[in-house]
């Protein structure tokens, strides 16, 4: 069994959007049909996204620490937005584990909307049909692709790889030893939707140098009975010289 | 959430209709174990017709909650997993058994027209009523389990949702059948009217349950789990877009608080008890103006009581947006 998923490490987002435009730019432009706004440039911009990014302030001024946070379908493995479907034009793939919308079963009920508790889906007030991230479905296959470029959008937007695209059924994918390796987590799993898609806590990289490391306590000259050489007093030739 | 007045409309017409309906057959089988005087055929058939109104009014508003109201046909076809599904298949059930009902109320139809004889008398309408009743039923477990199996939509998440559907749809159609026998069948208002108190008090008693039960409920989910970030101080600074979107439309009532708790106040006064007390004069008067005016009353406090069921479901999803910026 195949799931594919994105593995989003909030360590080294930095909140630049690129990922919600290049999503945007990408999908809006396919063949499923453009993804409609309203006033767009004007008062109350509103529009049909698959993905966003929000930001969060975690902590009290001065010890705060900003997160920016990409939100987009998490393509559960257990989808509560699928079953309740009256047409089915809600499903999750067989094959890869991608939960899509059939936009021409679609009956515009909201229903399934309902039922996701993460908001990922968002009605097309236009075409009147809900939408939602489909993991670029139409770009991973695409064989006229290089194979470098078979990934979503978003993934080959970000400038800083904060999203890793994989199968996280297959222990060798980047993505599952991401998971596995820097304790990716899933999103609200009080509701056991168990979402595909995981994140990467905000972690501290820190070095941690003794003092007898910096002299070099354990100097393996030692072990050879030769003393280290004296610090050197006069110039050296760096000193001296400019390369 | 936001209520839907499509929504609203639909399952508050359907419940007068089926709890009509059951109102009817309750009488007729009263009637023919010989507990009642047996109603003219004309009655029941009026009774039907009315029912069917109300039935046809609601899968009329459905038709206005729909993106593509022309592929609705395909809603039929998840009923192993969709309780949507399963109730837009049972509706139309409803509406057929009690057209049947109805027509062989109507024409005088029994199953000895087609050649089965039984010593009982109405035995089709009898079976009829019984095949309806149990759809009827159906069809209100499907509209109550629609918003009860979202199981993190916490405040419907519950039996008592399925129970105030039924009790709800069943007060306002024996309240609007207390008014129709006034006119049509005088013998039926004390036993319309007396059910009609009966049921409307136990709807209150269950719909104030549900109350109490929200009123105490905690979410399941923080802002914590929301963003898998463990700190007690979290605050949203931006919800990733300038203006809205669907995600700030459709999962907020956007009623001012006062007015959001007034509604509860109001339902409660126009639902419970000026029903009862305008039912109780109008039998104890024979006043066929009053009965019909406690079905007004109670029809109208339906709508906020329907209005006040969605916009009290307080969905996760609204954890990522709570900072407009």
């Amino acid at each position: 069994m195949t799931q594919l998923a994105l593995v989003i490490d909030l360590n080294v987002c930095v909140g630049c959007h690129a990922c919600v435009t290049s999503c945007k730019e990408w999908n809006t432009s396919g063949p499923a049909g453009f993804m409609s706004d309203d006033n767009p440039y004007d008062k109350d911009p509103t529009g049909t996204f698959f993905n966003r990014v929000q930001t969060f302030e975690v902590g009290q001024y001065p010890d705060t620490e900003t997160v920016h946070f990409p939100k987009s379908c998490l393509h559960c493995e257990d989808p509560p937005c699928v079953p309740v479907c009256p047409t089915g034009a809600s499903y999750k793939r067989e094959e890869d584990g991608i939960v899509l919308v059939d936009y021409d079963k679609c009956i515009g009920c909201k229903y399934c909307s309902w039922a996701c508790p993460y908001g990922a889906r968002e009605i097309d007030e236009h075409q009147k049909v809900m939408k939602k991230c489909t993991l670029c479905v139409d770009r991973i296959y695409d064989q006229s692709l290089p194979e470098s470029e078979r990934k979503p959008a978003c993934v080959l937007a970000c400038p800083t790889s904060a999203r890793l695209f994989g199968d996280i059924h297959d222990p060798r994918s980047e993505a599952s030893i991401a998971i596995r390796e820097e304790g990716g987590y899933q999103l609200m799993p009080e509701w056991g939707t168990k979402p595909a898609n995981h994140y990467l806590r905000r972690r501290k990289t820190r070095i941690k140098i003794h003092e007898d490391e910096l002299i070099r306590a354990d100097n393996p000259l030692k072990k050879e009975q030769r003393g280290p050489s004296k610090p050197v007093t006069e110039p050296t030739l760096d000193d001296s010289t400019s390369w | 959430m936001h209520p839907a007045f499509s929504v609203i409309f639909l399952t508050t017409f359907i419940g007068v209709g089926q709890g009509l309906f059951l109102a009817l057959f309750t009488s007729e089988s009263y009637a023919a174990v010989k507990l009642l005087p047996l109603q003219s055929h004309q009655f029941y058939a009026m009774g039907s017709a009315v029912s069917l109104i109300f039935l046809g009014l609601g899968l009329l508003a459905s038709f206005f909650h729909l993106g593509h109201p022309e592929r609705a046909w395909r809603a039929a076809a998840m009923w192993r997993t969709s309780w949507l599904s399963r109730e837009v298949i049972v509706l139309p059930i409803v509406m057929g058994l009690v057209f049947v009902y109805g027509m062989s109320h109507f024409y005088g139809w029994e199953l000895k027209t087609f050649g089965l004889k039984t010593p009982v008398q109405g035995d089709l309408t009898l079976l009829v009523g019984a095949l309806g009743t149990v759809a009827t039923f159906g069809l209100f477990v499907c509209t109550g389990m629609i918003y009860a199996c979202i199981r993190f939509l916490q405040e419907w998440a519950n039996p008592l949702t399925v129970i105030n559907y039924i009790l709800l749809g069943g007060a306002s159609g024996f309240v609007l059948a207390t008014a129709l026998a006034s006119i049509m069948a005088p013998a039926l208002v004390q036993f319309f009217g007396v059910w009609s108190i009966i049921i409307t008090a136990l709807a209150f008693v269950f719909r104030l349950a549900s109350l109490i039960r929200n009123a105490g409920l905690r979410s399941k989910s923080s802002v914590q789990s929301a963003i898998g970030v463990s700190h007690n101080k979290i605050v949203q600074k931006s919800p990733g877009m300038m203006g809205g979107s669907f995600n700030t439309r459709e999962y907020f009532h956007g009623a001012p608080m006062w007015l959001f708790r007034s509604v509860k106040w109001i339902f409660l006064l126009l639902v419970f008890p000026l029903p009862i007390m305008l039912i109780s004069i109008g039998m104890a008067q024979a006043s066929t103006l009053l009965l019909m005016l406690a079905f007004v009353v109670q029809y109208l406090g339906l709508i906020p009581e329907r209005w006040f069921f969605f916009a009290q479901a307080n969905h996760p999803q609204n954890i990522y947006y709570q900072t407009i910026g």
